[in-house]
């Protein structure tokens, strides 16, 4: 197989897989540790999903009003529906002022304040006084294209480091010896070259799978390789249950309108007018947890109260807001629903729905990045050599349910975490063993066999047919018999890869085959996503299961660890850490959760 | 703008493929899109698609993407984001350059005419080359210069209107739209540095945090890197984000008049 690719080695301390924004802060601070370090990407730097991010980065600043970090945590804390590990959010919290005035130091556009400090917005669950006091302005923005000014100053930044950028590679494969992670397999779309990196550490930066569904305001690009490449090395995903659906994603395009219209003073309306929100969240409004946000429109249409002929959406109003205010605070998303929705907003509602957001399931890690298995009875035992972070990992900060402006966060802290534990355990210049002979063999092995797959079903047949499963059968209201159905359909559109048939042969840019590796990669986390939703007998967080219309911390405060090996899926639990990182802050005991 | 290099030696061939609408179709578009692979050893041709845009999402990228979803896997594009943020797509429709999510097909008459960015080489159907535009682009050195420390625990001050001097210009998706429609930039691609790179070049001038004025116009001193501009406005023209490289140019001139007395 390796005789009919030319393969290229390359011999790195740390190579980093991904340069969204978690990627490329973990690169950034490998490479400023003097460690050897390379950072592959399958789109140019500035093109990966981060840019997309609009409402903001959190941290409690406290620029708008009083604040604290502990306040920032118990949001957290209560937003991920007691389902996130406290120590992990303990750190994040604490580590995101600091997080934020090093992305200003490296010349992210903030928007500002009066006196010249960061502007911070009000986003959903975000609230003062341990959630006793009013909403917190915690959201730091750059307008509504936070994503945007981060992405590209991160990049900015890593111009100055010495990392080497590997730019349109697409990697396939993990090099697994003995359960350790070596190195990484990846191919050059320019040209189909084959470069084996070999590495003491592997960071897994590889975004998230939204792309499993059929309408998702995530990028194209959004197809959870890493997800794919861990369950391949035999490592476990963790609370893949949980789905986010945003509440605003523009009705027909899935185009996102950031939470930040609605912390800006924006509101939803049914087909009467009502601003419903009242009713379900007397407290918050329209400001409550995205789950709560978006079941509740769910409600609303599903009880004949939805917007439009088909009684299928809902409004969301700015034009109430100072067109002043719109020009300086929401820019992008006044153009974005004028393009996509052919909306003025300063006019008109825009039409919006629920739409499948972010994974906060992922690569299960502890707070250094390293990825974490359960193993001879160890629910916390690391794989030596792989690490992940960012969307791609399940830290778990998130929980059952992400805050908004939670995620930029969550890039740069961990991102950030991971680099000081792979500069601490890594010395410059430690030799490598050398591979053994077929460490590519097993990743050839799979291109070859898409590259001259002849079966009966195209690419995006099977796509099709996997996102249309995951849109219907693993939805924001879940029953028992749906799930049911769910597994048995998505299982079933597993079983097609291996009747895969693709039309380009060539190996120069050929998308064709790299889409199919994608879809590859999706298919095993889009089963275990099922799977895991059918066997979490409560609801939590963004998983409402209906004949489980409660939380049961009794049976479930646990993580869900979903294996794919041979077709099957293999469940396990591994339970929520329940202790802080530091005696500053005690334990929050769960409770009922009200907005 | 009509114009993009073609690979050495060879022509466009006047016809390629058609595939026909399929039976049934009220609403028939057809999309005339160029087409190069260099591993088939054909010529640069150009193959035309026609569907149903009763059934086709409004923007020229869902054509794409139907396309290669349901009638010719082989097409070869770029995209990622599909709402005009992340400056993957960017492409020639229909004579002019912009990014094939955000350009509604409803607005393009006739056929409509898909070719990679003019004057940059191609590595595939839709794909230009992009190395020497990033390479421009670091040689700017794009990122926050300063000499004074930052300070430590807190940000730096930066007033709304000090702020508001990068709008219109941080904003930039490197789409290369704005370049590789400027024809001083297509006949001295390598010396001259093109409108998107020197919008960026003024996007840090214009950041009241930089304290590296100096030597960015010292850099951008020079008969080509900067003076290669005629004004002629396409760039501005073009840009998908309604940018206006010419007028960040403009500005670049007149500080070089003003540090000159
Ligand atoms: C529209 C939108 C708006 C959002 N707004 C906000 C917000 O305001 N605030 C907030 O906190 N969060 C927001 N989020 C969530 C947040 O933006 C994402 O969770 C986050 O950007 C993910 O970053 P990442 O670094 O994990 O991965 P990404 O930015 O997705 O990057 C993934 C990287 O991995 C690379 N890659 C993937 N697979 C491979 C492979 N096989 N080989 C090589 N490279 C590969 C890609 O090239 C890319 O560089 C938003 C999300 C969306 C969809
Ligand atoms: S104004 Fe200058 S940069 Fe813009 S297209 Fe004309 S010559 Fe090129
Ligand atoms: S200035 Fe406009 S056209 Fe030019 S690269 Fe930037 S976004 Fe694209
Ligand atoms: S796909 Fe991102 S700009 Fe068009």
């Amino acid at each position: 197989m390796a005789e009919a690719y030319k393969i290229i080695d390359h011999t790195y301390d740390a190579v980093v897989v991904g340069a969204g924004g978690s990627g490329l802060r973990a690169a950034m601070g490998i490479a400023e540790t003097g460690l050897k370090t390379a950072c592959i990407t399958k789109v140019f730097p500035t093109r990966s999903h981060t840019v997309a991010a609009q409402g903001g980065i959190a941290a409690s600043l406290g620029n708008m009003g009083p604040d604290h970090w502990t306040w920032h945590m118990y949001d957290t804390v209560k937003g991920s529906d007691w389902l996130g590990d406290q120590d992990a959010i303990e750190y994040l919290c604490r580590e995101a002022p600091k997080a934020v005035y090093e992305l200003e130091h490296y010349g992210v556009p903030f928007s500002r304040t009066e006196e010249g400090k960061i502007y911070q917005r009000a986003f959903g669950g975000m609230t003062q006084d341990m959630g006793n006091g009013p909403p917190a302005q915690r959201t730091c923005a750059a307008a509504d294209r936070t994503g945007h000014a981060m992405l590209h100053a991160l990049y900015q930044q890593s111009l100055k480091y010495d990392t080497d950028f590997y730019i349109e590679y697409f990697a396939i494969d993990l090099i697994m010896v003995n359960g350790e992670c070596k190195g990484v397999i990846a191919m050059c779309m320019e040209d189909g070259t084959i470069h084996r990196f070999r590495a003491h550490s592997v960071v897994l930066a590889t975004g998230g799978y939204g792309r499993c569904y059929f309408s998702a305001t995530s990028a194209h690009t959004s197809t959870g390789d890493g997800g794919g490449m861990a369950i391949r090395a035999g490592v476990p995903m963790q609370d893949m249950e949980f789905v986010q659906f945003h509440p605003t994603g523009i009705y027909g395009a899935g185009v996102l309108i950031t939470e930040g219209a609605r912390g800006e003073g924006g509101y939803l309306t049914n087909s009467a007018g009502e601003r419903f929100m009242e009713r379900y969240a007397p407290h918050a409004k329209d400001l409550a947890s995205r789950d709560v946000v978006s079941r509740s429109m769910a409600m609303e249409m599903r009880e004949g109260r939805g917007v439009g002929a088909e009684g299928d959406h809902i409004n969301l109003h700015l034009n109430h807001i100072d067109p002043a205010v719109l020009h300086e605070r929401l820019p992008g998303i006044s153009e974005t629903a004028k393009i996509f929705a052919g909306v003025d907003v300063t006019k008109e509602p825009i039409p919006v729905t629920p739409t499948v957001h972010y994974n906060m399931g992922g690569i299960p890690t502890n707070y250094h990045g390293e990825v974490v298995t359960l193993k001879d009875g160890d629910p916390d035992s690391v794989v030596p050599g792989l690490f992940a972070v960012g969307e791609a990992a399940c830290v778990s900060v998130h929980g059952a349910n992400r805050l908004g402006s939670n995620s930029l966060i969550d890039l740069v802290v961990f991102g950030r975490a991971t680099a000081h534990r792979i500069g601490a355990t890594v010395k410059p210049q430690t030799n490598h063993a050398p591979l053994p002979k077929d460490s590519a063999d097993f990743a050839l092995g799979r291109l070859d066999g898409y590259r001259f797959s002849k079966g009966g079903s195209p690419t995006a047949l099977v796509r099709g047919a996997m996102q249309k499963t995951m849109q219907s059968n693993a939805a924001v209201f879940r029953t028992g018999e749906v799930l049911e159905e769910g597994q048995r359909k998505i299982d079933a559109v597993y079983q097609r890869m291996a009747d895969i048939g693709i039309a380009d042969r060539s190996l120069i840019f050929n998308t064709d085959l790299i889409e199919t590796l994608e879809l590859d990669n999706m298919i095993p986390q889009a089963v275990v996503t099922m799977h895991a939703a059918a066997a979490r007998h409560e609801s939590r967080g963004a998983h409402m299961h209906e004949d489980y219309p409660n939380r049961d911390d009794e049976k479930f405060m646990q993580h869900s660890l979903a294996w794919f090996r041979d077709g099957g899926v293999t469940l396990a639990q591994r339970p929520v850490h329940n202790y802080t990182l530091t005696d500053e802050v005690s334990y929050i005991k769960p409770k009922a959760r009200v907005y | 703008m009509a114009e993009f290099s073609l690979p050495a030696n060879s022509k466009i061939k006047p016809t390629g493929k058609r595939y026909a609408a399929p039976a049934g179709a009220t609403n028939v578009r057809a999309f005339k899109v160029y087409r190069w692979n260099p591993d088939d050893g054909a010529n640069p041709h150009f193959d035309t698609y026609e569907l149903d845009l009763e059934t086709t999402g409004p923007m020229v990228l869902d054509a794409l993407i139907r396309i290669k979803a349901e009638v010719d896997p082989t097409l070869t594009f770029r995209r990622s984001c599909r709402e005009g943020i992340c400056g993957s797509c960017s492409m020639n429709i229909d004579g002019t350059n912009g990014l094939a999510c955000t350009t509604a097909i409803e607005d393009i008459k006739g056929e409509v005419k898909i070719t990679p960015l003019p004057h940059m080489e191609v590595v595939k159907d839709l794909v230009p080359d992009f190395k020497m535009f990033y390479a421009q682009y670091a040689s700017i050195k794009p990122w926050l210069q300063t000499v004074t420390p930052a300070p430590s625990g807190e940000e730096r001050l930066q007033t709304v209107e000090d702020r508001s001097k990068i709008d219109g210009l941080y904003e930039c998706i490197l789409c290369a739209c704005c370049s590789t429609a400027c024809p001083s930039y297509w006949w001295n691609s390598d010396k001259f540095l093109g409108p998107a790179i020197l919008l960026q070049a003024y996007r840090w001038l214009a950041d009241s945090r930089d304290e590296m004025t100096g030597e960015r116009l010292d850099m951008l001193e020079d008969p080509f890197r900067l003076y290669r501009c005629h004004t002629i406005m396409n760039c501005a023209n073009v840009c998908p984000k309604g940018l206006n490289p010419a007028k960040a140019i403009a500005e670049i001139k007149k500080m070089m008049v003003e540090r000159a007395v």
